[in-house]
């Protein structure tokens, strides 16, 4: 009778001890990105697999899952589902996650493909290559979820071409970009662990949740139906940098930097993320500050207390993070509010019941310094003259975002912040200490940036004129500006036989 | 009787995402497969060099010698995306399963003839290794590669090679009753014995190739298109007609598996071959090439695994991969 193999020691026997051992070619050949980002790997096999999965277990575990979301999305499209939503204006969260989100799970995949191939030690090339084919399921699910939507609302047509092209889209492009160009430790250590382990849940719990209170279902499903293969990912970013950490004690001091710069860009691209949250669902589970005190402060402080032993600390510039959390949305939203002319979304002034939402979830910001802002807007709107900005920004040469964010930390919440280095006699603006601080340490990198006002002036963008900007990014005029009265809310109106007890129809003041 | 349901008519506004409508007509409903690889990856306005190569973009044409105008000329003929994909091999994974199982309830592995059992440990065993070199050139297609529908096959039969060196293993295993000597052997003749030697350096050589397509030409349609004829279809039958039937349900799924890629790296060779005579030329030198190296490297193996007449067979079964891609355009 043959012995019975545990799981743990089955999985070993089935996958270690395939790592290659290149004797015919240098291994620094075969393995060109191991090493010259500093990292010293002393030995792949003390990598504690963080999640023991056989290609035939995931095989079958994965069919099970697509079959029962590929049923919800089908049953969906054929009941029309996207009638059962709040507010057609919800919409508008789901066309910043098609056109930002989706293209980085793509980017994902390409990305750990890199590692997969990178790594020379198979417990790690085998748990980036899962988390690879992962990625490539949620940019399809998404897409495919996803299409029901762009057939009956706006701006989800041509999330690719926009995300390759748009301004405000360069976000999330550039951060990504960002980690991509580096090398293999750099890019694991942003994505698994400053993205994945530390601000997923910054990214996740708004959407998905910000989804189930607005009756969208099909993204609820996606979500949920994501969830199982995004603890994997979080448990390979935990693995990971204790892996590397423990592997050598030069290690520490890179990774930290690495945390320090990763938290930072990826927290900047989430500044998009609190403004659809606080300001885009017509029924927000939680606002930003909440969200942020849970899964930062305390999920992360708890993570950071048990990181500590490992000589890891906090990210730098936290603090920031968190004295900004009661402006952050009410900031970011003022640009979109303002340059949706050119978005591939819309934007309104608040409702009366959102502003009084916003009071009591930002008691010490909103009626202060915000919503004389939105009461001045709408009045312009009621006379006519719905305001947008005419010019184009001036953004920030490493998060990419326009010049918003104030000088919070330094308690002027009314002063604009902006920073200036100085790289080969020019001059670069960046929004923050936290920026500006990346942009020191790799000034040569940053100047490579794609800045989209820069191009848009250098005719690179399909020309002077904002309609051949716009045509550029494939937006139809229908897509972006004002929500009252747009496509989206007619559309909305006529299907629910223009009733007036609808949400769509709340007043704003 | 005939019961009227009462329904709204939801006029949709459009049919297609306008990146779909571009390829195949905007009032032309798109498949799912369309819509999950045609134009998802990046192509331009890439804000930093790769810190790894300077010189070039993060997603870059240049990045091989083939031209192509559209990249997306090749689709599959499987039609695979994510979910198709995984709901196909989940099936196949249920049969292999019971496989297994009952192998391993009549014992009819550990019961085979000693010269048998040591015969799949010489032959079969240590392709666990080349399954794993295969899937980190497919990995290695899929991070540089161009295009999502090729690169998304590459990381679909990465995850294939994965699963086939586990299935390996798992024959090992069951012929030594789960303990893991056979797997020493595989590992210690492929590092040392003389007979595996040219092939590891073959798979060394490919694996510092700078070109992604001449690694998809000799792993994928080189390299496979002589081992898995001779072992999977050759060797099998071989050890079936001597008795031992059972290794045939165990490396079913291999001999399924190449049956369905060459129906894809067909169509790849076929598409990009008929874009331009440079692309044909470079293809046909490339597998000219390596298939000379990889059959000489293959020679000794061929004579273990199937008698004397093993490398008469090894060039029957060039000549039909040669046959072969000559109809899909290759000049060989």
């Amino acid at each position: 009778m043959a012995k019975k193999l545990n799981m743990r020691k089955r999985y070993e026997v089935l996958t270690r001890g395939l790592g290659w051992e290149p004797t015919y070619q240098p291994k620094e050949k075969v393995f060109p990105q191991e090493t010259y980002e500093g990292i010293k790997i002393v030995d792949w096999d003390k990598w504690e697999d963080p999640f023991r999965l056989t290609t035939d277990a995931y095989w079958k575990y994965q069919a099970e899952k697509d079959k029962k979301l590929y049923a919800v999305i089908d049953s969906f499209a054929q009941n029309n589902g996207h009638l059962n939503i709040t507010d057609a204006s919800y919409i508008n969260a789901l066309k910043i996650f098609i056109q930002g989100v989706s293209p980085l799970e793509y980017g994902a995949h390409r990305g750990y493909a890199n590692l997969a191939r990178q790594f020379s030690g198979e417990g790690a090339q085998l748990a980036c290559q899962m988390q690879s084919i992962d990625e490539l399921r949620h940019s399809q699910t998404q897409i495919h979820t996803l299409s029901h939507y762009n057939k009956h609302f706006t701006g989800l047509h041509d999330p690719f071409h926009m995300h390759d092209r748009v301004w405000y889209l360069s976000v999330p492009k550039s951060y990504f970009d960002d980690a991509r160009a580096s090398g293999p430790f750099e890019f694991i250590t942003s994505i698994s662990f400053a993205f994945e382990y530390i601000l997923t849940n910054l990214l996740f719990v708004p959407f998905m949740s910000g989804a189930a209170h607005n009756g969208d279902m099909a993204t609820v499903t996606f979500g949920f139906s994501a969830q199982s293969d995004e603890s994997r990912h979080m448990t390979l970013g935990l693995e990971i940098i204790k892996f590397i950490v423990e592997q050598h004690e030069d290690n520490l001091e890179i990774v930290q930097g690495w945390i320090d710069k990763h938290f930072w860009r990826a927290y900047r691209v989430l500044g998009l993320v609190s403004a659809m949250q606080d300001y885009m669902l017509p029924d927000s589970p939680m606002s930003w500050k909440e969200a942020w005190d849970i899964y930062f402060v305390d999920n992360c402080g708890a993570l950071f207390n048990d990181l500590g032993r490992y000589g890891l600390r906090m990210p730098k510039f936290h603090e920031q993070a968190t004295v900004e959390a009661e402006h952050l949305s009410h900031q970011v939203y003022t640009v979109l509010y303002q340059f949706s002319n050119a978005a591939g979304f819309q934007t309104t002034v608040p409702t009366k019941e959102k502003m009084d939402w916003l009071s009591e979830k930002y008691p010490n910001t909103f009626d202060k310094y915000y919503r004389p802002r939105w009461e001045m807007y709408a009045q312009m709107e009621k006379e006519g003259k719905r305001y947008f900005n005419a010019g184009l920004p001036q953004i920030c040469q490493v998060c990419q975002v326009p010049m918003c964010f104030t000088e919070i930390s330094k308690g002027k919440p009314m002063d604009l912040s902006y920073r200036v280095s100085e790289f080969n006699s020019d001059k670069y603006h960046t929004c923050s200490d936290g920026c500006k601080e990346i942009f020191d340490h790799e000034p040569e990198k940053y100047t490579h940036a794609w800045i989209p006002p820069h191009q848009i002036f250098q005719g690179n963008c399909g020309g002077a004129e904002i309609s051949d900007v716009l045509k550029y990014y494939n937006f139809n005029p229908e897509d972006g500006g004002e929500y009252h009265g747009s496509a989206d809310e007619q559309m909305w109106k006529s299907a629910h036989g223009n009733n007036d007890n609808n949400s769509d129809a709340k007043e704003s003041v | 009787m005939s019961v009227h349901i009462s329904t709204k008519e939801i006029k949709a506004k459009r049919v297609n995402y306008a990146y779909i409508g571009r390829r195949i007509g905007h009032d032309k409903p798109a498949s799912r497969y369309q819509e999950a690889i045609y134009d998802v990856q990046p192509t331009t306005n890439f804000h930093y060099p790769p810190s790894w190569a300077k010189d070039r973009e993060l997603y870059d044409v240049r990045n091989t010698s083939i031209v192509m105008k559209d990249w997306y000329t090749f689709t599959d003929p499987r039609q695979y995306y994510y979910s198709s994909y995984v709901i196909a091999r989940a099936k196949q994974q249920e049969g292999m399963d019971n496989n297994f199982k009952m192998l391993e309830k009549h014992n009819m592995l550990s019961s085979l003839a000693v010269e048998l059992k040591s015969s799949i440990k010489n032959i079969l065993s240590p392709l666990r290794h080349v399954e794993y070199g295969a899937n980190m050139n497919n990995q290695d297609i899929c991070d540089r590669g161009y295009g999502s529908s090729i690169t998304s096959l590459s990381s679909f039969n990465g995850f294939d090679r994965i699963a086939m060196s586990q299935y390996i293993s798992r024959i090992t295993l069951l012929i030594d009753e789960n303990e893991t000597e056979g797997l020493v052997k595989a590992k210690s003749d492929w590092l040392e014995n003389p007979m595996w030697q040219e092939l590891r350096h073959a798979m060394e050589d490919i694996f510092v190739l700078d070109d992604w397509f001449e690694i998809m030409v000799a792993q994928n349609v080189v390299m496979d298109g002589l081992i898995f004829p001779l072992i999977f279809d050759r060797y099998i039958k071989n050890l079936h007609s001597k008795g031992a039937s059972g290794i045939t349900l165990l490396t079913q799924f291999m001999a399924e598996w190449y049956g369905e890629t060459i129906r894809w790296t067909n169509q790849l060779i076929k598409v990009t071959a008929a874009e331009s005579e440079e692309n044909k030329q470079l293809l046909s030198t490339w597998v000219t090439t390596w298939s000379t190296r990889i059959e000489e490297a293959l020679e000794v193996y061929s004579v273990e695994a199937l008698g004397e007449d093993g490398k008469q067979q090894l060039t029957e079964i060039k000549t039909e991969l040669f046959t072969r891609l000559t109809k899909q355009g290759l000049d060989l």
